[in-house]
């Protein structure tokens, strides 16, 4: 792995980004949009401070995911990353590369839907509200790695965008928004004790509530961070310089 | 142009020189006056994919620098050939060898350029672009990248598309974006999967000056094929059916060891001798349910 070719492989997936403003300008505006609309779907209810957090790190992590499956399916498609693994590129270069130029987008992205929701849209946190664009950075990140990996096992289109309800929504069900983790079925709270979007959502929950939460969220984003570190891994695992 | 070609730093020129005691490459240095290893060395290759058998058992070598022709019908296993020979193919068996190294290795992933059948580049970014982000892969240093890209630009003929999106150009222009990014970094060896199907005559006759160009340079070319008549571009012929090499030899060679006039009638001939031969013996044992894949007409077609 090389430093160089992990950035110049970031630097390729950006300026492939900048030739589709329109991608772009769905990344930024579309979690503001939703925001926007929770914003409106509880006026004049305390709710919305509630999940507003939450769903701040929920709905960057879906954009995200949906955006790596397709990216990372698109060049095993056109042939692009058979002949990159022909190159001397090593697989972390291609893998990382992917993860540091949507972590950027990730960043951007997370920074204008928080600023948007607490400035204009007047969320109320207990904890600070620099922690909240922190944790939707990570777990855009989560998302990116989730979307690295699960595209190895995605063989058309169709697959890939139905990963989104087989492996993410159920994530979504258990992350402990529609019902306290605590409260879930043991079998159910044990499951949810392993998937990643719970820690995600423990931290945007932890921000919420407690105006002392950094130690939390910290824990928690050390447990989403070795996830993505994890699934970064094992995307660059599935990658096979020689196919059947 | 190329004149500077190994100036480089991309350009890794080690020549390894393998002793072997085996025949048919003895054979091949007493006819190869430089005394080089051969570029390309295969003995027994065998490739299963799917549970069918691609290839039973192949045995070849190719000079270096020189433009070999890798001709055939459609699904006789020349694109899985060269996939073994680039090391992205997983094999049953037997050895390839490439420049001296083991196929695959990661010493050789910045000697060889690689060119698939389908345009393997990036669409939504410019011919420009995509280069640069090739010529880094392959270590091209970052001085030298304006200069390696523009030599390549200017190599296939794309300079006044060099700012155009890729996805934006026509067929023929996209192959030779695909070709232009197999040409950074002045590979040794070139492996070119059908890089001037779908091509008009005179893109075809520019490619085939390219790799005329290149070959004069030094630089190997092995390049496939199912149209018969590209046959006399080359130096050196390999026709191939079903997984089998029916002649490897030089155009002239194929056409006085046939008695016919044209490579088509030449390949046919020889599918026709294969075919006789195997109704005599009964089919070759041991490849598997193989069977011809293509027939006469296919090949004409």
């Amino acid at each position: 792995m090389s430093p160089r070719l992990t950035v110049a492989t970031a630097a390729r997936v950006l300026r492939q980004l900048r030739h589709d403003p329109r991608t772009l300008a769905l990344l930024l505006v579309v979690p503001c949009v939703l925001m926007g609309l929770l914003a409106w779907v509880y006026e004049g209810t305390p709710l919305f401070d509630r999940i507003g957090a939450p769903l701040l790190g929920v709905f960057p992590f879906l954009v995200m995911f949906l955006i790596t499956s397709i990216a990372t399916l698109r060049e095993r498609k056109s042939g692009t990353l058979e002949r990159l693994l022909a190159l001397p590129l090593a697989k972390a270069d291609f893998v990382g590369g992917y993860a540091l130029a949507f972590g950027l987008v990730a960043t951007v992205q997370a920074l204008v839907a928080a600023t948007f929701a607490i400035y204009v849209l007047g969320l109320d946190v207990a904890g600070e509200a620099w922690l909240l664009v922190v944790v939707a950075v990570v777990d855009c990140l989560l998302g990116t790695a989730l979307g690295l990996f699960l595209s190895a096992f995605a063989a058309t289109e169709f697959q890939a965008v139905q990963f989104l309800p087989a492996f993410v929504l159920p994530q979504f069900l258990l992350c402990g928004l529609l019902m306290p983790r605590d409260a879930l079925p043991d079998v159910l709270r044990w499951t949810s004790d392993v998937l990643p979007l719970s820690y995600a959502v423990d931290a945007m929950t932890s921000i919420t509530a407690d105006p002392n939460a950094a130690g939390d969220v910290g824990w928690d984003m050390v447990i989403v961070l070795v996830f993505v570190v994890a699934l970064i891994g094992a995307g660059a695992a599935t990658l096979r310089r020689r196919t059947p | 142009m190329f004149g500077d070609i190994r100036a480089y730093p991309g350009a890794a020129s080690r020549v390894v020189l393998v002793v072997s005691p085996h025949a048919a490459y003895f054979h091949h240095m007493m006819k190869n006056s430089s005394g080089d290893a051969p570029a390309i060395r295969i003995e027994g290759l065998r490739v299963v994919r799917g549970g069918r058998t691609v290839l039973p058992g192949l045995t070849l070598d190719v000079p270096r620098g020189q433009v070999v022709g890798l001709l055939g019908p459609s699904g006789c296993g020349k694109t899985t050939l060269m996939r073994a020979v680039v090391g992205v193919q997983k094999v049953a068996g037997g050895l390839v060898e490439v420049l001296g190294e083991p196929a695959g290795s990661a010493g050789l992933r910045r000697r060889l350029g690689y060119v698939t059948q389908d345009p393997s580049v990036y669409a939504d970014l410019t011919v420009r672009e995509n280069l640069r982000y090739f010529a880094q892969v392959v270590g091209v240093h970052r001085a030298g990248l304006t200069a390696e890209v523009d030599r390549v630009v200017e190599a296939v003929a794309l300079g006044d598309h060099s700012d155009v999106r890729v996805g934006n150009l026509s067929g023929g222009q996209l192959s030779r974006v695909s070709l232009a990014a197999a040409l950074v970094g002045t590979p040794e060896l070139l492996v070119l999967d059908e890089p001037t199907v779908g091509l008009d005559p005179v893109l075809r006759r520019d490619l085939w000056g390219i790799f005329r160009r290149l070959a004069g340079e030094g630089v190997t070319l092995l390049v496939s094929s199912h149209v018969m008549d590209e046959a006399v571009r080359c130096d050196r012929l390999l026709l191939m059916r079903a997984g089998l090499m029916l002649a490897d030899d030089t155009l002239d060679g194929v056409l006085d060891a046939t008695g016919r006039p044209t490579v088509e009638e030449a390949f046919l001939e020889l599918v026709d001798r294969a075919e006789n031969a195997d109704a005599t013996t009964g089919p070759a044992g041991p490849t598997g349910p193989a069977g011809p894949t293509a027939t006469a007409e296919e090949v004409r077609a």
